[in-house]
Order: structure tokens, then C-alpha cells, then sequence
């Protein structure tokens, strides 16, 4: 270190001498100034995406905010003379809705009983082959889960069910397959961490193992399972990538399992960089981009709300 | 002192390892758009570099929308486009300098079950608004017809819309939109009874291309101007090109590009037409 003064080299020397200073003082406020970062970024994230996203319904052509909610008409390059561009995003808030509950329904019941399998029913099992299947399956790329859908499912709806492939039901199934790790994860530690004592309890009185699970061990989780399954559906309704390779990207209300459909993640990523930032256009997505981040959020304060009544729960037995 | 030199020697190594990538961003180019123009300009790209090692040309997709919008914006050096920057809405076309690199065609391309094997404008107009939607009303077997767009950003798309179906817009209702020309050339190859556009750059034996107005859709017929659904590929500079941009801009209209690479990879020097725009 020739580049120090002898001063700052007696600093050091007495820092190495004091480890209190490393240890306590360095540590703390190191550990403060990324907390803090962390803090900062997320809430400059959300207020860039707020002033951007409610740039349409301001300036000299505002969009009328009942219009872009409720409106299923999405012209966004027509010319004045046809009516003038439409953001209506109607059919894209039904398209996310549909698509991530459809997930939803086919993933829960899945999930809720393979985390009663592997830690209930046959834990050594669950623990030792079920789990890390399951961790693997998090670690797969959306996009991979996109093409095996592109690839083997949407030609199997093609020729079992009709229709184009290209679905409602396609794009339901690709999310399900991705979120069920998720729900079974979450699901399964709601199971491990109800105290034996209950358990137990259970079958002193007498119980058949079916009735513990069903009457004791599933009712004392509730709230930490439902916790899993939002996680799902807020990983579900985010997901862009997989669903758009799948789903067909038709501007059209959802009718029918079987017809294509549009979400508002994959109308967001197909026009993205071809807007012009500051255009009606551009100015649209970025409202899509915040109504997507408050219904996140809105999925977020459920979690929340479920939480603490869990821990009550868990206190009371 | 350990550790502090161990920090110092991490950073200076972290330092080293971003030192040239920085020298290097003076040399190096980003070329965005088009994917029509996409096959050429990575093969044009790649034989510039394998001349000029120092230099690094980096060539993206994402549609020619988006190559506009960059090059505008400044997130690319070089804009791809199949369209002038003019036919774009918000984008300040008088910032931005034209070169037309090539000329490219785009036929109307079906599943190759399908039996037409020609359309008048007039059907493509009614099959792509929704008025015909079954094969046999043209001439076909009895299949439903299964539009295949592309989205808004395409170049293709817009160039479709313009000279095929005269502006016609097309119906949205049970159309699926699919993201580039390769995904397009999957879906029709697949879906019985398809249909959509493509560049003559992707057309292969896994689809059908159809003639238009009993044209088919070759070098030699739009040289001569009887096909008309072709559009010349652009690539944009924001100001006059300066540095790597000038010479691989130069490399493009050069000989080795314009007389070999453009017409092996399916395009058409400009020098070659009969007609202009």
C-alpha cells in the first residue's frame, strides 16, 4: 500500500488492533446502507411508474380512466379519421384475469395434495425426491415452459379439442404447470411447521390419519396455504413471456377455453419498444405497466392480511 | 493488512475487467429492427468484423418499429426498417438519415394443405377484414381460414397492409399475433387452414407461397414492377453516420455486400430495380 500516508496507515493499524470498529460499527452501517438502497429503489420504481403511468389521463388529449378500464376497443394506431386511437384495455384485464384464475383452479387442488403427500403421507419420500423435483421446477425459464407449450400442447388442444390451439385453456395449463412448485413449496411448509402436538392430539383421540388431515392438519394450515396460492396467482398474473407464446395475443373479450386471447402482460411486451416514449401510445403502456403493479400490490395486502391471523392461529394451539 | 488488500486487488481486478469493454464502446455498434432485414445485416455484420477485428457490430430484432423508435431515441446506432420513417406516427423523421441498403418482397404465404394457390387483391382483402372466412368461398377446400398477423411494430405487417390489402385494416376478431417471421412460418406450417405474409427471406418448403393477382412473387417479377408488395430495407442514422457506423454503413453498399451476400440470403440490390418509390 505505498499510496497511504502514515496517518491513514496508524487508522488502519488501530482498526485491525480495535475489531469492535470492523465487526460493530463498519458491519452496521453497511448492513443500514443497503437496507436503505434496497428501500430507495423500490420506492423510486413505483413512483417512476406511477408519474409515467398516469401521464395519459393528463396532458392536452387526456384518456378517460373509465374508458381505459372498461372499454374493450383497442385501436391504438388508428388514424383520426376512423375515431382516433382507442386504449380501451378491457378485454387484456379480463384475458390476465381469466388466464392466471384458470391457473389457479387447475394448480391449487394439485399442489394442496402434493404437500400433504410429501409431508403428511410419505415425508422421507417427500423430502428426499419430491422436494428437490419441485426446486428444480422453479428454476425452469419461462421461456422454456412457453416453447414445450408452443411445441406439445398447443397442437394436442388443436387435435383433441378443436380451435386453433392457440388458447385460453393453453395458456392456463403453461402458467398451472409453473406455479404449482410454488403453491406446493409454500403449501407443504404450512404443513411441516404445524406443531406435532397436534398431530399427536389427533390421533390419541383416536383419529384415522384422513380424518387428521382433513379435519385438524388442512383447517390448522388454511392461512399459510392461502398465502402459497395468491403467491401463485400474482406469479401467475405477471408472467408475460410463456403466456404470450401460447395464448395467441387476439384482441378479443374471453369467450371460450378454446379461443385465443390477449393479457395485459403480453400486449405490454409485443409493443413495447415499438412506441415512441411520450406518444399515447407509449403513454398507455405504461398506464397497463401500473395497473398491473396496484393489482400486485392488491395481491400483496391479501397476503398480508392473511399473515397475521396465521401467527394468531399458531399461538393459539 | 490482509483484507484491505484483498479489497483493493478485487476492485482493481473488477476495474481491469470494465476498462476495455469502455475503450471498446468507441468502436462499437448497435444495429436494431427490422427481422426482415435481420439475416442480412448479422451475415453482413459478421464478415465486417472478421475484416475489422477491432471493430463490434451488434445486430438485435425486435421489428422495424422498433428500430425506428431507437435509432430516434438514441438506444441504437443504426435503425432497421422495411418502412420509411415518414409512414411512422411521433417519430421526427427529419433527424433521422435514410440508406437503403436492399429491396425485399413478401408474399402472402398458407398452410400447404390449403389448395388456392392464387388470390386477387380483393380476396386477400376480404379473407384479411374478415368477410370470407372459409377456403371454399375462394376457390379452396372447406376449411376455415386462420388469420396469422404480426404486431403493430412489424414492418412487414405495415408493408402487407399498404400494397396488398390497400390499407384494408385487418379484422382482429379470431386472428392470432405472433411476435417475429420465424414464430409466423411455425404457426402456419401448423394450423390447417392458415394464412398470413412473410418475407421471401423466410419462405421455405414448410409453407406455401401464393401468387398475387396471378403473379408469383419472384426476383425477376418485382424487378420489373408486376409485383408490387416488396419494400425497400433501411437502415436509419440519427444524423449523418460517423466512425464504425460510416464504415459498416459503407461495407453494406459495397460491392462484397450488394454483389453477393444480398442476393444469396433472398433480397434484391437496389441497383437491380426497374422501378423505384
Amino acid at each position: 500500500m505505498p499510496d497511504l500516508t502514515p496517518s491513514g496507515q496508524s487508522i488502519l493499524r488501530s482498526a485491525r488492533g480495535s475489531s469492535h470498529f470492523l465487526r460493530e460499527t463498519l458491519g452496521r452501517y453497511y448492513a443500514t446502507l443497503c437496507g436503505d438502497l434496497i428501500i430507495l429503489l423500490t420506492v423510486t420504481m413505483v413512483a417512476f411508474i406511477t408519474v409515467k403511468g398516469l401521464a395519459a389521463f393528463t396532458g392536452p388529449h387526456p384518456l378517460s380512466p373509465l374508458k381505459f378500464l372498461f372499454s374493450s376497443h383497442w385501436q391504438p394506431d388508428a388514424d383520426p379519421g376512423e375515431g382516433g386511437p382507442q386504449f380501451g384495455t378491457l378485454a387484456f384485464i379480463l384475458g390476465s384475469v381469466s388466464v392466471s384464475g384458470l391457473a389457479v383452479l387447475l394448480a391449487a387442488p394439485l399442489a394442496v395434495a402434493a404437500s400433504i403427500l410429501i409431508s403428511v403421507i410419505a415425508p422421507r419420500a417427500g423430502e428426499n425426491f419430491f422436494r428437490p423435483v419441485l426446486e428444480l421446477f422453479t428454476g425452469i425459464p419461462s421461456v422454456v415452459y412457453g416453447w414445450v407449450g408452443l411445441s406439445l400442447l398447443v397442437p394436442f388442444i388443436r387435435n383433441q379439442f378443436g380451435g386453433l390451439g392457440f388458447s385460453l385453456l393453453a395458456g392456463g395449463l403453461v402458467l398451472a404447470l409453473m406455479i404449482l412448485p410454488t403453491i406446493t413449496t409454500l403449501a407443504t411448509d404450512a404443513l411441516q411447521n404445524l406443531p406435532d402436538s397436534l398431530l399427536e392430539g389427533s390421533y390419541a383421540l383416536g383419529a384415522t390419519r384422513w380424518q387428521t388431515i382433513h379435519r385438524i392438519l388442512l383447517p390448522a394450515a388454511r392461512p399459510r396455504i392461502l398465502i402459497g396460492v395468491t403467491l401463485g396467482m400474482t406469479r401467475a398474473f405477471g408472467e408475460a413471456l410463456a403466456v404470450q407464446m401460447v395464448i395467441g395475443n387476439s384482441v378479443r373479450l374471453p369467450d371460450s377455453l378454446l379461443n385465443p386471447m390477449s393479457t395485459i402482460t403480453s400486449v405490454i411486451t409485443m409493443d413495447m419498444g415499438n412506441t415512441v416514449k411520450g406518444s399515447a401510445w407509449n403513454n398507455a403502456l405504461w398506464s397497463m405497466s401500473l395497473l398491473l403493479l396496484a393489482i400486485t400490490f392488491g395481491f400483496i395486502v391479501i397476503i398480508k392480511r392473511l399473515g397475521p391471523q396465521d401467527t394468531k392461529n399458531g399461538n393459539h394451539f | 493488512m490482509g483484507k484491505l488488500s484483498k479489497m483493493v486487488s478485487i476492485i482493481s481486478l473488477i476495474g481491469a475487467f470494465y476498462a476495455p469493454s469502455a475503450f471498446a464502446a468507441g468502436s462499437s455498434v448497435t444495429v436494431m429492427g427490422s427481422t426482415a432485414l435481420q439475416p442480412l445485416a448479422e451475415q453482413a455484420a459478421k464478415t465486417f468484423m472478421e475484416k475489422k477485428p477491432e471493430a463490434r457490430v451488434l445486430v438485435q430484432g425486435g421489428g422495424s418499429g422498433t428500430g425506428l423508435t431507437q435509432v430516434a431515441q438514441g438506444g441504437a446506432d443504426i435503425g432497421n426498417s422495411d418502412i420509411f420513417a415518414e409512414e411512422k406516427a411521433d417519430i421526427n423523421a427529419k433527424q433521422l438519415v435514410d440508406h437503403k441498403v436492399c429491396v425485399v418482397g413478401f408474399a402472402t404465404a398458407v398452410n400447404p394443405k390449403v389448395t388456392v394457390t392464387s388470390l386477387t387483391q380483393q380476396q386477400l382483402i376480404d379473407i384479411f377484414s374478415g368477410k370470407v372466412t372459409n377456403w371454399k368461398e375462394v376457390g379452396g377446400n372447406d376449411q376455415k381460414i386462420v388469420i396469422i398477423n404480426r404486431p403493430k411494430s412489424s414492418g412487414t405487417r405495415a408493408t402487407f397492409k399498404k400494397y396488398a390489402l390497400k390499407g384494408t385494416e385487418e379484422a382482429s376478431g379470431l386472428s392470432l399475433t405472433e411476435d417475429s417471421s420465424g414464430t409466423v412460418r411455425k404457426t402456419i406450417a401448423e394450423t390447417p387452414g392458415a394464412v398470413g405474409y412473410l418475407a421471401l427471406s423466410y419462405i421455405d418448403s414448410s409453407i406455401k407461397a401464393l401468387e398475387f393477382n396471378g403473379v408469383a412473387a419472384t426476383v425477376a417479377n418485382i424487378t420489373d414492377g408486376k409485383y408490387p408488395v416488396w419494400s425497400y430495407e433501411h437502415m436509419y442514422t440519427k444524423g449523418e453516420p460517423a466512425g464504425v457506423a460510416k464504415e459498416f454503413l459503407e461495407y453494406m453498399m459495397g460491392p462484397e455486400v450488394q454483389g453477393k451476400l444480398v442476393a444469396a440470403l433472398g433480397y434484391i440490390p437496389v441497383s437491380e430495380m426497374k422501378t423505384s418509390r
